[in-house]
């Protein structure tokens, strides 16, 4: 496995992010300065449990959700201190865009794919003709036919709702996609189609941060990998020296917890002492 | 390895921890035998599920036999008929369905002879079974503590003080830490993996010789996932609890299964040791299954030794 090439300027860059949730009596820290970067054409993995705060980490970056500390900087601007109106602005541009688990949540229930596709660059200005011809070249970017051009989210299978999404979530040509579980509600051959498509875009100049709790999904997409526990971002390295040579006792869990067609990593003896070591 | 070797005695289980008392299955004659094979405590020949309401069958004929402690895995996606099967062994099938040929026998009696009343006092005591989201089967108004001293009340007639001590046993034998801390939790108190730890808890409280798994662990946190197998792992070589273990997931079926059946629109594909199906399946759709589990799964990237010189 090789190492992305780094580029001088990250396209998104995090540091010390740290996201606190609840009245202050009872302040829960759900992100704890967390800090990385992420380089065009790279993918960023990043693995965590339920809670882990991953997809906090997510709609942080999207400015869904308010930072307690640290920043957040998107293209060279710093997105920390922006307000919903600036954050708006910013979105109109889409230079981030992002792609949830559930396509139907990132997708209009009422617009055909069509209009799903050509409404983000409408709202810019794009011309129609343009915005339809770029459409259909997403859409073929993700392997669906225009076959598909006239129908409504509804009448897809979950899988082309998803590679909808995904081409929705490219149309604007962004520099960062965020992808939260993309992939977790889809059956297998869907899975391996999606993350097939996101290999392919590493071609394109765009920036990915693949957000997931499948360390075998993220390991075979991933440039880099980032474990996130409890809030805390614990290791980072390529794919192949996390999954081999795990440092964090979390990490050693995970990835002696992962099932392979030839039995978890670890034995079930070491999976307890690993508990064991975890929760002490 | 997790899979115990086929001629492991007793003796060579690995040691768990014990629970505080023996489990109502934990008898000597449930063991996985040494030496004699053990008559299957679960059979199916020839099963098939109608759709009386299409007139068609949804299930085509599924046979195996399973022996106490040993495991049957069953793969495929949604609609393969892995659930309806299930069912149809649990004798709850939904409304419109039948078992339109085959039989089906628990400890060698044919469920189809069975009154509803000896259907009533099967369930749980013989066969039980879990299922992928735990807090729909729980009151979410009752502690989970007193919920399954109910169970233990109505199946094994224990009086109410008894029946809660028993309940905190069985929540320790599930290997939930303080266990009487949880079970004077309510559900939603409860994380997925532990709530599912207390529905094994609860279908184990009678001592069943044969646990369904159906896609127990599909929503849960990998390293809860492990802890949930590893838990059926245990129950298994503990109390020669036989299991069925349903799932989407053919690694999950490799984890735990000795034999594997793999299902595609309600018709076996391909059926035999779990090793050699899955290693060198046979069938072009088991072959699917497989390239498709690999092409992203953690054995691309795990190297099991250093083939090269780390920096």
């Amino acid at each position: 496995m090789t190492s992305a090439p780094h580029p001088p300027r990250p396209v998104l860059e995090v540091t010390g992010l740290t996201v606190r949730h609840g009245p202050r009596r009872r302040r829960r820290t759900v992100l704890d300065g967390v800090s990385l970067s992420v380089a065009p054409g790279e993918t960023l993995g990043l693995i965590g449990e339920t809670g882990s705060g991953k997809s906090t980490l997510a709609r942080a970056v999207l400015g869904l959700v308010p930072v307690s500390a640290g920043t957040v900087v998107v293209d060279g601007e710093d997105v920390t201190g922006h307000d919903e109106r600036r954050w708006r602005a910013l979105r109109r541009r889409g230079v981030v865009q992002y792609v949830f688990q559930d396509p139907l949540r990132s997708l209009d229930p009422d617009l055909t794919v069509e209009e799903s596709l050509t409404e983000p660059l409408l709202v810019r200005g794009v011309p129609r003709t343009e915005a339809a011809a770029r459409a259909r070249r997403f859409l073929d970017r993700v392997h669906l036919t225009t076959a598909l051009l006239g129908r409504l989210p509804g009448e897809l299978s979950g899988g082309q709702r998803q590679r909808v999404a995904v081409a929705r979530a490219l149309v604007t040509e962004p520099r960062v996609v965020i992808l939260d579980e993309p992939v977790s509600a889809l059956d297998s051959a869907n899975r391996v189609r999606v993350l097939d498509i996101l290999g392919e875009l590493r071609a394109d100049g765009v920036a990915l941060v693949f957000i997931s709790h499948d360390l075998g999904s993220v390991a075979g997409t991933a440039d880099r990998v980032g474990v996130l526990y409890r809030g805390e971002l614990v290791e980072t390295g390529t794919a192949h020296a996390v999954v081999n040579r795990p440092g964090h006792v979390y990490t050693r869990l995970l990835v002696g917890s992962a099932p392979t067609l030839r039995g978890a990593p670890a034995d079930r003896a070491e999976r307890d002492r690993l508990r064991a070591l975890l929760h002490a | 390895m997790t899979a115990p070797s086929r001629t492991a005695r007793p003796g060579a289980v690995p040691p768990v921890p014990a629970p505080p008392e023996s489990l109502p299955g934990d008898r000597a004659d449930r063991r996985p035998a040494g030496d004699a094979p053990a008559p299957p405590v679960l059979s199916l020949r020839g099963v098939r599920v109608t759709d009386r309401t299409g007139g068609r069958d949804v299930v085509h004929g599924v046979t195996f036999a399973l022996a106490p402690g040993r495991t049957v895995g069953i793969v495929g996606e949604s609609g393969s008929g892995k659930t309806l099967t299930c069912r149809a062994v649990l004798g709850i099938l939904p409304e419109g369905f039948e078992v339109g040929g085959g039989t089906i026998e628990i400890e060698g009696t044919d469920i189809a002879t069975l009154t509803p009343a000896r259907w009533t006092a099967l369930r749980g005591a013989v066969i039980s079974a879990v299922f992928q989201d735990p807090a729909s089967y729980l009151d979410p108004s009752v502690t989970v503590g007193a919920q399954i001293a109910e169970v233990v009340r109505v199946k094994l007639g224990l009086k109410r003080r008894a029946a809660r001590r028993r309940a905190v046993e069985l929540l320790d034998a599930v290997r939930l830490r303080d266990p009487e801390l949880v079970g004077g939790q309510y559900p939603y108190e409860l994380s997925g993996g532990m709530l599912q730890r207390v529905l094994i808890a609860a279908a184990i409280a009678a001592g069943p010789r044969v646990l369904i798994a159906d896609e127990a662990t599909t929503a849960l946190d990998v390293t809860v996932q492990a802890e949930i197998l590893d838990l059926l792992a245990d129950l298994r070589e503990r109390t020669g609890l036989a299991l069925v273990v349903v799932s989407h997931d053919l690694a999950v079926v490799a984890q735990l299964c000795d034999e594997v059946l793999v299902m595609r629109h309600g018709e076996v594909v391909e059926q035999g040791p779990a090793d050699a199906v899955l290693r060198d399946p046979r069938h072009e759709y088991t072959r699917l299954l497989v390239t498709e589990h690999e092409r992203y799964g953690l054995e691309k990237v795990l190297t099991p030794e250093p083939s090269k010189e780390t920096p």
